[in-house]
C-alpha cells in the first residue's frame, strides 16, 4: 500500500491542510475588511475634524503603513493571543469579545446538548423504520422546518410562548438565573429556534447515511443471520455511517456560532454575532476581524474534527 | 410424507413490483423437496429466479418482492405463514446463508470472529468462549491458514477466497439443517475456486447438513450437487440427479445449457492474405503502470516487458486471473493507459502511447469493446445516436446516409432496425452487448480489442455472441484480441493464447493445444483448474500443493 495511506500521515496531512486553510482565511478576512468603504480616522473624529487632525490620527494608528505589513503584524499578534485594541473605545478586543463569546458558546452548548441527540435519534429511527408512518412524519416535518426561515420561527415562538401564553420570558439575557428551572425557561426559546434550524439538516443527513448502509450486503447478511431490525441498524449499519453523520453534525453545529445573528437579535441576546454587526457600523476593524476569525476557526475546527472522526472510523485505515 | 424432507416447497409464487409500479410474477409455481444431507443445485441464467427462490427458503425477499402464494415447509413449519420474528428465529439456526460476495457480506468495521459467532450471540445458542472454540474448529476444517488467529483480523485483511470460506464457517456455527450457497465461487479465480469448493464439500459432508447450491455454472454444480434443478423464467424446466442432467438431459433448455459447455472446435478464419503482410498488431517490450511518474517510471508498475505479434485475420486470446494485467494490456494498446516504455506497431506503423496523440485514422483502425455494456453505453442516448456518433466522428456521415448505416450496423449484429429508437435501458444484456459491438464496428476497424465481453452474459447468450464474432470476422476481415478469464471462451474463438501472470506473459500457446502444450507451471495450474462437466472431476483432480501455494495469492 502506498505510504500516503498511513493513518498518522493522513491525520497529520489533514491537520496541515486545516492550518494552511486558516492562514488563507485570515488573509481573506484581513483584506476583505480593508476593502470596507470609509476612513476610520475620519469616522472617529467626526464631521468637525480638520485634515491635519485626521492625518495625525492615521499616523498614530499606523494606518499609513503598507497593508501587507499590517497584515503580518496582525497575524503575529493573533498567534500570540493579542487581538489588538478596539479603534472605537480603546479597549483590548480580547476583553470586548471575552464575555460575548462565553454567552454565544453557552447558547451553542445548550442547543447542541438538546439538538444533536434528538436529531440523531430521529434520523436513525426514521432510517430504521423506513417507509413507516413515523418516517413519513419526521421527513415531512424536517422539510417544512427547512423551508421556514428562522426569523419566522423565532417571531412565532415569541408571539405564542411569550405574548399569548406567557410561559416563557421574551428576552433571554438578564432573566432570572437563580435556579435550573429558570435557566431552562430563559434559554428555551432561543434553543428551540436554533435547534429547529440545525436539527432538520442533521436528521435528513443521518437518515440518508444510515439508509445507504442498510442497503449494503452485510446488513442483509445480518438479517439472514436472524438479527433484529434494531441490531441490524445499530450494530451493522450505524458504525459504518459514522463518517457522513459526523460531517452533517459538524456542518450544522458550525452554523451555531456564526449564523445565529437573527436569533441573537430577536431575543436581544448579547453574543458574538451581535457584537460583530455593531462593530461593522462603527468601522471597528480589529473587532470585526477578530469576530470573523472566531467564526472561521470554529467552523474549521468542527469540519476538521468531523474529517478526523471519518478517518478514524474507517477500519481499513485503523487496522492495516 | 413431507416429514422425511428438510424442506418442501409447494406451488411457490413470488411477485415483484417494478419501478413503474407494474406487478410481475417472477416465480411462477415452483415445487421441490430437499432430503436431509442432500445437496440440491438451483441452476439457471440471470433472471431465472434461482436466488429469489433460495432466499425465500429463509422467509426473505428482496425489497419490492413478496411471496404471493404457495407454501414453504421447513421441518414441518410453514415459513410463508410466519411473522418476521418467527422467521428471524429460524435464520441462522435452521437455515443459514453463504453469500455470493463474502467481501461485501462481511461488515468492514467488525472483526471476523465476532461476525462468525454472531449467530450464536443472536440466538443465545452457547456461551461466547464455546462459540469461539467452535469457530476455530470450523476454520481448521475449512483449511484456513492460522485458524487460531485469523478471526482477530478485519475483513479487508484477508483474501477473497479466505473470506468465502470464513462465510461458510459463519453459516455453519449454528448447526443448521440447511445451508444456502448463493453463487459462492462466482467472484473467485479458477485456482481459488477449487480450494473453496473442496473446503465446502468436506465441511458439508462432516456436518451432515442439507444444502441448496445456487449457480449459473453447470461444471461447478456438477462437483458438489447430488441433484440439479434447472430453472428458467421462474419455472422449473427439469429436475434430476446430477449424473442424469449432465449426461442425459431431457428438456431442450437443459440440452442447450450442456451443449454450451461442449468444446467448440475453432478453425482459422479464411481471409485473403497478401504475401509478406505485416502483422496487424505487434507489441515489443511494453511496460505499463499507473500513478505519479518519477524518473520515467510510474509509481505502480503493472505490465513488464510484454511482447507478441498478432497476424491479420488471426485471433489472440489473453488469459490470466484477476490482477494479472490482461485488461491493462488492452487499455495500453487502445491508448487509454499510456505505456511508459516499449513499442506498439499497428500494421507496421508505430502507435503513439497516448490516446490524445493518435490520429483519427489510427483510432479508427483499432477499436475496444468493454466488458459491461451497461456502463459503456450512455443511458440517456438512443441506440441510433450511440451508433451514429462514431459514424460522424470518423467518416463525417450525416443525415439519411447515417440513418441507413445505423440500420446496416444493427443488421450486422442481428438486431432489428426498430431498436435504434430505444434507449440502452430498454434492451436485454445480450442486446446491449451487441450494440456495444456494433459501435466498434461503426468505425470499420481492422482490429477489435474485446475486454471480457462475454463475462457478464449468460452461457447461452455468450455462445451466441461468440458465433456472431466469428461471422463478422469472416465478413469484415477483422482480427480480435480477446481478453478473458474464461478458458473455454478463449478456446472457442482464438488461434493463439497468451498466459499472463502478475503483469508478465509467462507463455504463448496455440489455443487448440493449450492443455497439451502448456509447459510453464502457472499455465498448467490455470488450465487444470477449469471445472469440467464431470461429477468426479474435483475428486480426481490432482494438483501439486506447492505449485498451488506458489501461484495462488492466499
Amino acid at each position: 500500500m502506498p505510504a500516503s495511506l498511513n493513518l498518522y500521515a493522513l491525520i497529520a496531512q489533514r491537520l496541515g491542510i486545516a492550518l494552511i486553510t486558516l492562514v488563507i482565511v485570515s488573509f481573506a478576512v484581513f483584506f476583505a475588511t480593508e476593502l470596507l468603504p470609509g476612513d476610520v480616522a475620519q469616522i472617529l473624529l467626526g464631521q468637525a475634524a480638520t485634515p491635519q487632525a485626521v492625518a495625525g490620527l492615521r499616523e498614530a494608528m499606523g494606518l499609513n503603513q503598507p497593508a501587507i505589513y499590517r497584515f503580518l503584524h496582525w497575524l503575529v499578534g493573533l498567534a500570540s493571543g493579542d487581538l489588538g485594541i478596539s479603534y472605537v473605545n480603546n479597549m483590548p478586543v480580547a476583553k470586548l469579545i471575552g464575555d460575548r463569546l462565553v454567552n454565544s458558546l453557552k447558547l451553542a452548548g445548550v442547543t447542541t446538548l438538546f439538538a444533536v441527540p434528538i436529531a440523531l435519534g430521529l434520523g436513525i429511527g426514521a432510517a430504521m423504520w423506513r417507509g413507516s408512518i413515523f418516517d413519513r412524519v419526521v421527513s415531512m416535518l424536517t422539510i417544512s422546518v427547512i423551508s421556514v426561515p428562522e426569523f419566522m420561527v423565532a417571531t412565532l415562538a415569541v408571539l405564542i410562548f411569550a405574548v399569548w401564553l406567557g410561559w416563557l420570558p421574551a428576552l433571554s439575557y438578564g432573566a432570572d438565573v437563580s435556579s435550573w428551572a429558570t435557566v431552562l425557561r430563559a434559554y428555551a426559546m432561543p434553543v428551540i429556534t436554533l435547534g429547529f434550524v440545525i436539527s432538520a439538516q442533521m436528521i435528513r443527513m443521518t437518515r440518508a447515511a444510515v439508509i445507504e448502509t442498510i442497503n449494503t450486503s452485510y446488513v442483509e447478511m445480518a438479517l439472514l443471520k436472524g438479527a433484529s431490525r434494531r441490531r441490524m441498524v445499530l450494530r451493522h449499519a450505524l458504525p459504518n455511517a459514522l463518517g457522513p453523520i459526523a460531517n452533517a453534525v459538524a456542518l450544522s453545529l458550525s452554523y451555531l456560532v456564526g449564523g445565529v445573528i437573527i436569533v441573537e437579535t430577536i431575543f436581544n441576546y448579547p453574543g458574538v454575532a451581535k457584537l460583530m454587526v455593531d462593530a461593522v457600523s462603527t468601522r471597528d476593524l480589529p473587532l470585526i476581524q477578530s469576530c470573523a476569525m472566531i467564526f472561521c476557526v470554529s467552523h474549521l475546527t468542527l469540519i476538521t474534527l468531523a474529517d478526523l472522526i471519518a478517518i478514524l472510523a474507517n477500519p481499513r485505515l485503523r487496522h492495516r | 410424507m413431507t416429514d422425511s424432507f428438510i424442506v418442501s416447497v409447494r406451488d411457490l409464487t413470488i411477485g415483484a413490483t417494478t419501478d413503474s409500479g407494474r406487478k410481475v410474477q417472477i416465480i411462477k409455481g415452483v415445487s421441490f423437496d430437499i432430503a436431509p444431507g442432500e445437496i440440491v443445485a438451483l441452476i439457471g441464467e440471470s433472471g431465472s429466479g434461482k436466488t429469489t427462490i433460495a432466499l425465500s427458503l429463509m422467509g426473505h425477499t428482496r425489497p419490492g418482492c413478496a411471496i404471493t402464494g404457495g407454501r414453504i415447509l421447513m421441518q414441518g413449519h410453514d415459513v410463508t405463514a410466519m411473522d418476521e420474528k418467527a422467521r428471524s428465529g429460524l435464520r441462522g439456526t435452521a437455515v443459514s446463508y453463504v453469500p455470493q460476495s463474502a467481501a461485501a457480506a462481511f461488515n468492514p468495521s467488525q472483526r471476523i470472529l465476532q461476525q462468525v459467532i454472531e449467530i450464536s450471540t443472536i440466538h443465545k445458542l452457547m456461551p461466547r468462549a464455546q462459540a469461539e472454540r467452535k469457530a476455530v474448529e470450523l476454520f481448521r476444517a475449512l483449511a484456513l491458514p492460522g485458524p487460531e488467529t485469523i478471526g482477530n483480523r478485519f475483513p479487508h485483511q484477508v483474501s477473497g477466497g479466505q473470506l468465502q470460506r470464513l462465510s461458510a464457517a459463519m453459516a455453519l456455527i449454528g448447526d443448521p439443517q440447511l445451508v444456502i450457497f448463493d453463487e459462492p465461487t462466482t467472484a473467485l479465480d479458477v485456482t481459488t475456486q477449487i480450494e473453496v469448493l473442496r473446503a465446502f464439500k468436506s465441511v458439508m459432508k462432516k456436518s451432515g447438513a442439507a444444502g441448496v447450491y445456487v449457480s449459473h455454472d453447470l461444471a461447478v454444480v456438477a462437483q458438489i450437487a447430488d441433484r440439479i434443478i434447472v430453472l428458467k423464467g421462474g419455472e422449473i424446466q427439469e429436475e434430476g440427479t446430477a449424473q442424469q442432467i449432465l449426461h442425459a438431459p431431457v428438456h431442450p433448455y437443459t440440452r442447450q445449457l450442456v451443449a454450451a459447455f461442449a468444446p467448440v472446435p475453432h478453425s482459422l478464419a479464411q481471409i485473403e492474405r497478401q504475401a509478406h503482410e505485416k502483422p496487424i498488431l505487434q507489441v515489443e517490450g511494453l511496460f505499463v503502470g499507473y500513478g505519479p511518474m518519477s524518473g520515467g517510471e510510474p509509481h505502480v508498475k503493472i505490465l513488464k516487458d510484454v511482447n507478441f505479434r498478432l497476424e491479420r485475420g488471426r485471433n489472440l486470446g489473453v488469459i490470466g486471473e484477476s490482477g494479472s494485467g490482461k485488461s491493462t494490456l488492452a487499455r495500453a494498446i487502445a491508448g487509454i493507459v499510456p505505456a511508459y516504455r516499449g513499442n506498439m506497431l499497428l500494421d507496421g506503423q508505430e502507435l503513439h502511447p497516448a490516446l490524445a496523440e493518435r490520429s483519427k485514422e489510427e483510432l479508427r483502425r483499432a477499436q475496444i469493446v468493454f466488458q459491461l455494456a451497461d456502463t459503456a453505453l450512455n443511458p440517456a442516448q438512443s441506440i441510433g445516436t450511440i451508433l451514429g456518433r462514431p459514424l460522424t466522428f470518423y467518416k463525417g456521415t450525416a443525415g439519411a446516409a447515417r440513418e441507413a448505416r445505423v440500420i446496416e450496423l444493427l443488421d450486422m449484429v442481428r438486431l432489428p432496425a426498430g431498436l435504434r429508437h430505444r434507449l440502452p435501458g430498454e434492451l436485454s444484456g445480450g442486446q446491449k452487448q451487441r450494440v456495444n459491438l456494433a459501435r466498434a464496428l461503426a468505425a470499420e476497424p481492422e482490429l477489435i480489442l474485446c475486454d471480457e465481453i462475454t463475462s457478464a452474459l449468460d452461457t447461452v447468450v455468450a455462445a451466441a455472441i461468440l458465433d456472431l464474432l466469428k461471422e463478422l470476422q469472416r465478413a469484415l476481415s477483422l482480427s480480435y484480441m480477446f481478453i478473458s478469464h474464461d478458458l473455454s471462451t478463449v478456446e472457442a474463438i482464438c488461434d493463439d493464447v497468451l498466459v499472463m501472470y502478475k503483469g508478465e506473459v509467462v507463455e504463448a500457446l496455440p489455443a487448440a493445444q493449450m492443455s497439451r502444450q502448456a509447459e510453464h507451471p502457472y499455465s498448467k495450474l490455470l488450465i487444470s483448474s477449469v471445472p469440467q462437466l464431470d461429477t468426479g472431476w474435483l475428486a480426481g483432480l490432482e494438483q501439486d500443493p506447492e505449485l498451488v501455494a506458489a501461484f495462488s495469492r492466499r
